[in-house]
């Protein structure tokens, strides 16, 4: 059933392109419907999902010849991510409800986008996942470089040859490992199971995981990520932070760790003070967590805060995957779809409710519009949405974070400690954002030339208030009872998949 | 002595009779019947009849199949070369179809006559394991197309690039010569199968040759650093011809220099592992290959002209194909097959779209591409397929060509050797994003100038575009079609 996602995003997609050119509001109503399609069968699906199961959507031979198969199938992580993307894809078409230009092909793009999306987070054969990874990559290009703002041709291109660079490290990694294998498939269960040797696990490892990073943002891979996501429209830095940096995450679960276990042993030596693949990436996560935060700190711009946050919130989910233990990888699932909510519910505050209102995003101008009286909602939202990701207790963010810290404790205790630092950083840069865009009116505004902004800023939007509800109710869900995504995501993690990573390491 | 069999003659030579007799008949149309009229319509009729003999000549293929040689090997019947036949004949007809409503030149039948020429080279040239049929075919096809490219005798460029062609070309003849000439001294042989048994060591005598004849074909592939006609002829001949060049002569050319470099010179491959260089032909093709990789991508960077820009993006595909050689396994054979083939469909498109935006527009420049989305709305989706697929992105035929490849070549014995190629084609592959992408950009970002009209395009082109998108699109969904019918022929 859960292919009807799938089906649903490409399908409605398809049915854009050929509608007739100028009504907007057809264009919208029908993505809207696709979400919401996609949604209601996410849904259904992580409902019917039991503890430790896999379950296979599909399984029909695509290409005998070289043994790959076209395999959907779910486990509770990627229903849960599945999940996490049907959310995101409604309220992704709410905040772009003002798109007017080229609003059709703007939303056939974006439904393509959610569909590959889908594709990922469902394939079991890797060379569809592979498939569906590339296919994100072009819409990606297009969503920004069409409908974008600032630089948006240099971030839409930068982000396009990132991401490919890394799919072409991945594609290196498949191929070899499938023909070292020798086992005629490209099927996950196959290939887990197969015992690499541990010389080739070495360098298949890190090719593939850095390959998948680069689109987790992993420092210092993650210069695409500030750029892309500021170039980027709305619904598009959204969907970037929301769910295509958690494919990369998830492609380093589910494909690197998997298959390539070994690569993260000791390598028997010490180069540096680094012993295995596994410090270097944890020691990089925590300087993405670390370097994010504190450039945030010194932005100008209000949308460069929320992309660099991005990479420090990234960081997190790759030192929990790397710590190893339950908890820690736990959490780093719970952290996808935490950011995944809480990123996109930024990034709509600060494109939506304020860039596309004011059209400017620098703290100095933003100051003196008194925005916390004019647009309240705003305020009010990313409040919410800061101390969410901040790690207030009660939200999403805290209980992911919560369990990578204590997963990394178990591992590297000077990192956690390190970590820690990392979050402090997160309340002030959130603090000061929030301070400098929505708060700074009555004390800077004798400095200002007054009557600079005659436009009135109109009102928020019923789309708008909808969709912030929609994440931020997500959120609390998350934060209060994340018991219903444990539920599925742990037994999921101690499945025969993932056994063999307990030959790398895992405590 | 024994029965001449010209009988059996006749019967292999059957496809490449139709097409005498189709060249005959359209030249005599042309010149007779429709003399008088527009030059469009004559176009058309002899396209029409092109394709009908290539179509004619297909089913002579799959209705008479015959398998065995005549005079040694000068003509062969198997079921792999009848597949590749049918592939060079597929192609010539897109190459045909596209070029219905044409008007670069008024010597028509003979513009048609050329074409069928060179296609029958091209069936010849696969269908023999003879050096001096080799090499009289390849003449035959190379000939036919060095008067195609200048074609345009309005065209001062199509003229210079045409004469470049045929020195380059000449004098490459002439290598590929001195180097069968130098493996027969070797051998005593012209027969494949008979060099390929009395080869034992790579005598420099050997050596030479197996160079000599690289350049020969590396010529013919444009591979670099032999490629130096290619731009040119790209840039420069009428789209039909140039689409021609880019498609047919590449898929006999690189079917043919398989079969010469494994079923004769098979003895002295060598190796081209990284760290294991051993003499032979094997790593005088990596290095074509890496140099073709780099070169083609680098260089397209910077191109302004598209079809500038697809010759040196043909140049970096031929390094690809070119990984496939060094295999040699019947697996890399199908992907090489698959590769070109696909490869061929896409550039035929690519070539008449290029046409219409240099009817429309009057230059094939970067910027003649501006707003073609709200232009020529169905062109620029064709557009957007075929680029992608040069580039190698899923779903469609290109990414699926790529990942065959390189999966038969480091899957072939000792194959894991050549990891260093294909790490630095798919390396390269990911730089080549950036130039299509900057055609694609055009299309379908910029903007057009204010006024610009809508195009005007031939319902029948646009449909004959529309089909070769619609196949880029298919072959990768389901690269089985394809896929399945190549072991079968095997």
């Amino acid at each position: 059933m859960l292919a009807w996602t799938i089906y649903i995003s490409m399908g409605a997609a398809a049915l854009l392109l050929l509608l007739p050119r100028r009504s907007a509001q057809a264009a919208r109503v029908v993505a809207l419907a696709a979400a919401i399609g996609g949604f209601v069968v996410a849904l259904l699906g992580f409902l019917a999902q039991r503890p430790g199961e896999t379950v296979t959507v599909v399984r029909v031979p695509w290409v005998p010849t070289l043994g790959i198969e076209y395999h959907l199938a779910a486990d509770g992580i990627s229903a849960s991510l599945v999940l996490l993307t049907g959310v995101v894809a409604i309220t992704g078409v709410l905040f772009s409800w003002n798109i007017e230009e080229r609003a059709k092909e703007f939303f056939a793009f974006f439904l393509l986008l959610i569909g590959s999306v889908y594709g990922v987070f469902l394939s079991w054969d890797l060379f569809l996942l592979f498939v569906f990874y590339e296919i994100v990559i072009i819409p990606k290009y297009f969503l920004i470089t069409i409908w974008g703002s600032t630089r948006k041709e240099y971030g839409a291109m930068k982000l396009a040859i990132y991401s490919f660079v890394g799919s072409a490290m991945v594609l290196v990694g498949l191929i070899a490992a499938y023909v070292v294998a020798g086992e005629h498939s490209l099927s996950l269960d196959v290939l887990a199971g197969h015992y690499f040797p541990q010389h080739f696990q070495m360098w298949a490892f890190p090719l593939v995981f850095v390959g998948f990073a680069i689109l987790a943002g992993l420092w210092p891979f993650h210069t695409w990520a500030p750029t892309g996501h500021v170039a980027a429209p709305t619904a598009a830095s959204m969907l970037l932070a929301g769910v295509v940096m958690k494919l990369g995450a998830y492609g380093c679960l589910r494909v690197a760790m998997t298959l390539f276990p070994l690569g993260m042993a000791p390598w028997g030596f010490h180069f540096l003070g680094f012993g295995s693949w596994r410090d270097v990436f944890s020691i990089l996560a925590v300087i993405g967590i670390v370097y994010g935060a504190t450039v945030a700190m010194v932005q100008k711009d209000f949308k460069f805060v929320i992309g660099y946050s991005s990479v420090s919130h990234m960081g997190f989910i790759t030192l929990g995957l790397m710590t190893l233990n339950l908890t820690g990888v736990t959490g780093a699932v719970m952290q996808m779809i935490s950011h995944g909510l809480l990123a996109g519910l930024l990034f709509a505050v600060v494109g939506r409710m304020v860039y596309a209102r004011t059209h400017t995003r620098e703290f100095s101008k933003l100051g003196p519009m008194h925005l916390n009286k004019v647009i309240p909602f705003a305020a009010v939202t990313f409040i919410i949405a800061g101390m969410a990701s901040m790690g207030l207790p009660g939200f999403s963010g805290f209980i992911a974070e919560m369990m990578i810290l204590l997963g990394a404790w178990k591992a590297f205790p000077m990192l956690a400690a390190l970590t820690g630092v990392g979050i402090v950083l997160g309340v002030v840069y959130v603090w000061r954002a929030m301070q400098k865009a929505f708060f700074a009116g009555d004390s800077q505004g004798a400095t200002q030339p007054p009557g600079e902004y005659h436009e009135p800023i109109p009102p928020i939007t019923l789309p708008e208030k909808l969709a912030a509800g929609i994440l931020i109710a997500s959120s609390i869900c998350v934060g209060v009872y994340p018991q219903f995504l444990l539920r599925v995501i742990q037994p999921a993690l101690n499945s025969p998949l993932f056994a063999a990573l307990h030959n790398g390491g895992w405590q | 002595m024994i029965a001449t069999p010209f009988l059996d003659l006749l019967h292999l030579a059957w496809p490449e009779l139709f097409l005498d007799i189709t060249a005959l008949v359209v030249v005599a149309l042309d010149l007779l019947v429709l003399r008088r009229r527009s030059v469009a319509l004559r176009f058309s009729f002899a396209a029409a009849f092109t394709a009908l003999g290539c179509a004619i000549a297909i089913i002579a293929i799959l209705t008479r199949p015959i398998d065995g040689g005549v005079f040694g090997g000068i003509l062969v019947g198997s079921p792999l070369i009848r597949t590749v036949q049918v592939l060079i004949l597929l192609v010539t007809i897109a190459c045909a179809l596209i070029s219905t409503r044409s008007d670069f030149t008024e010597h028509v039948g003979e513009f048609f006559l050329l074409l069928l020429l060179a296609t029958e080279g091209a069936l010849t040239l696969v269908a023999t394991t003879d050096l001096l049929v080799i090499f009289v075919s390849l003449e035959l096809l190379s000939l036919s197309l060095y008067a195609m490219a200048a074609a345009d005798k309005r065209s001062k460029r199509a003229a210079e690039a045409g004469l470049k062609y045929f020195l380059f070309g000449g004098m490459s003849a002439a290598f590929l010569l001195f180097g069968f000439s130098l493996l027969y001294g070797a051998t005593g042989s012209t027969s494949l199968p008979v060099i390929a048994s009395s080869l034992h060591t790579l005598t420099p005598l050997v050596a030479i040759a197996i160079v000599m004849t690289a350049i020969g074909f590396g010529f013919k592939v444009a591979a670099a650093p032999l490629h130096f006609w290619a731009p040119d002829v790209y840039q420069s001949a009428p789209a039909p011809a140039a689409a021609f060049i880019a498609s047919v002569s590449k898929i006999a050319s690189f079917f043919v220099f398989f079969e010469l470099l494994h079923a004769a010179l098979g003895p002295v491959a060598g190796s081209a592992a990284w760290g294991h260089f051993g003499a032979g032909w094997s790593p005088v093709i990596a290095v074509l290959a890496a140099c073709s990789m780099v070169l083609g991508n680098l260089t397209a960077l910077v191109q302004t002209s598209v079809r500038r820009l697809l010759a040196y993006s043909a140049i970096a595909h031929a390094g690809y194909m070119l990984v496939a050689m060094i295999a040699g396994t019947p697996e890399s054979l199908a992907a090489l097959l698959y590769y070109v083939f696909t490869y061929a469909l896409t550039t035929v498109g690519i070539f008449a779209l290029v046409a219409i935006v240099e009817r429309n527009v009057g230059s094939d420049s970067l910027s003649s591409f501006n707003g073609l989305v709200r232009r020529a709305p169905f062109l620029a989706i064709c557009l957007f397929i075929f680029f992608l697929s040069l580039a190698g992105i899923p779903p469609l035929s290109g990414f699926f060509a790529k990942f065959f490849l390189f999966t038969a070549a480091l899957a072939s014995p000792g194959g894991l050797g050549l990891l260093w190629l294909v790490i630095l084609a798919i390396a390269m592959s990911a730089v080549s994003l950036f130039y299509y992408l900057q055609v694609l950009k055009r299309a379908f970002v910029t903007p057009a100038e204010e006024g610009a009209p809508e195009f005007e395009v031939p319902w029948f082109t646009q449909a004959v575009i529309g089909v070769l998108a619609l196949l880029t699109l298919l072959f990768g969904c389901a690269p089985n079609l394809l896929l399945s019918w190549f072991e079968h022929m095997m």
